[in-house]
């Protein structure tokens, strides 16, 4: 089979896997987001604690606003969910067939428990608590 | 037009590693649940933001927490048991991490000599992280 893999962005999401071929690359993204964030973290908290220097802490500044945390609790939840979802499927191959159902149930999670905290969040941030 | 990608045979490694990717990645929920449940019954139900969930969530410990503004949590987390936790968790989270990142390198890299060379890299910077991460729990 042959296959071109050189292809735009928009046909690749063009392309008809649908949700499960969706949630595998944002599985991807967001599993590479938090390796490189908890990576800047660890390296930026050494710097910080042993020589206390301005950027360290102008980056720790950026990482503990409420717009970052946005991203990096979509990221983590979103991440532990779908991960949730493809291990059950692995363990239990019987769910493969119900995938469609599984991703539909695993946002309807997903949403009231990324909705709600982001609600107080964006709440407390622009009213100043 | 290329053909499309050789795929891995999987040896025994590979199919450890997709084991414990499953397992780690379950595992670790719970103990990010057993932490965070922790922690509130420590004193921290008030004085709560993110990032402070996230610390004491993915890494309790008492030099990790001491940033934020919550009352004294030292005593209740500066123990054997949570030392074995916390080592356990990094150790999950590390091999989780450093794995995914390996899949996603070795799923666009081709060259063999390329793949050799970034796999001894992660290795290093995983037995790295260990040894930074046990040395902070230890001395905390």
């Amino acid at each position: 089979m042959a296959l071109s893999r050189r292809v735009s962005i928009g046909a690749g999401l063009r392309y008809r896997g649908e949700q499960g071929m969706l949630n595998w690359i944002l599985h991807r993204i967001t599993g590479l987001g938090i390796l490189l964030f908890v990576g800047i973290h660890v390296v930026v908290g050494f710097f910080g604690q042993q020589f206390g220097d301005d950027l360290s802490f102008a980056i720790n500044a950026i990482y503990e606003s409420w717009a970052f945390q946005l991203f990096v609790y979509f990221s983590v939840l979103f991440h532990a969910i779908n991960g949730s979802r493809l291990a059950l499927m692995d363990l239990f191959p019987g769910l493969l067939r119900y995938q469609r159902e599984l991703i539909w149930l695993q946002w309807l999670i997903f949403t009231p428990a990324y909705g709600l905290p982001v609600y107080m969040m964006l709440q407390t941030a622009l009213t100043g608590g | 037009m290329r053909t499309s990608r050789p795929i891995r045979s999987a040896g025994p490694f590979e199919y450890g590693m997709w084991l414990f990717t499953r397992f780690s990645g379950l595992a670790l929920m719970l103990f990010g649940a057993i932490s965070m449940g922790v922690a509130f019954i420590l004193g921290g139900r008030t004085q709560v933001d993110m990032p402070a969930m996230f610390r004491w969530m993915f890494f309790p410990n008492p030099n990790h927490v001491v940033n934020t503004n919550i009352p004294d949590v030292s005593l209740g987390w500066s123990n054997a048991s949570w030392q074995i936790f916390s080592t356990l968790m990094i150790f999950m989270a590390a091999g989780h991490a450093y794995n995914g990142l390996r899949m996603v390198l070795e799923d666009y890299i081709q060259r063999p000599l390329l793949v050799a060379f970034l796999r001894v890299l992660i290795f290093t910077i995983w037995l790295g992280s260990m040894i930074l991460a046990i040395y902070v729990i230890l001395a905390s």
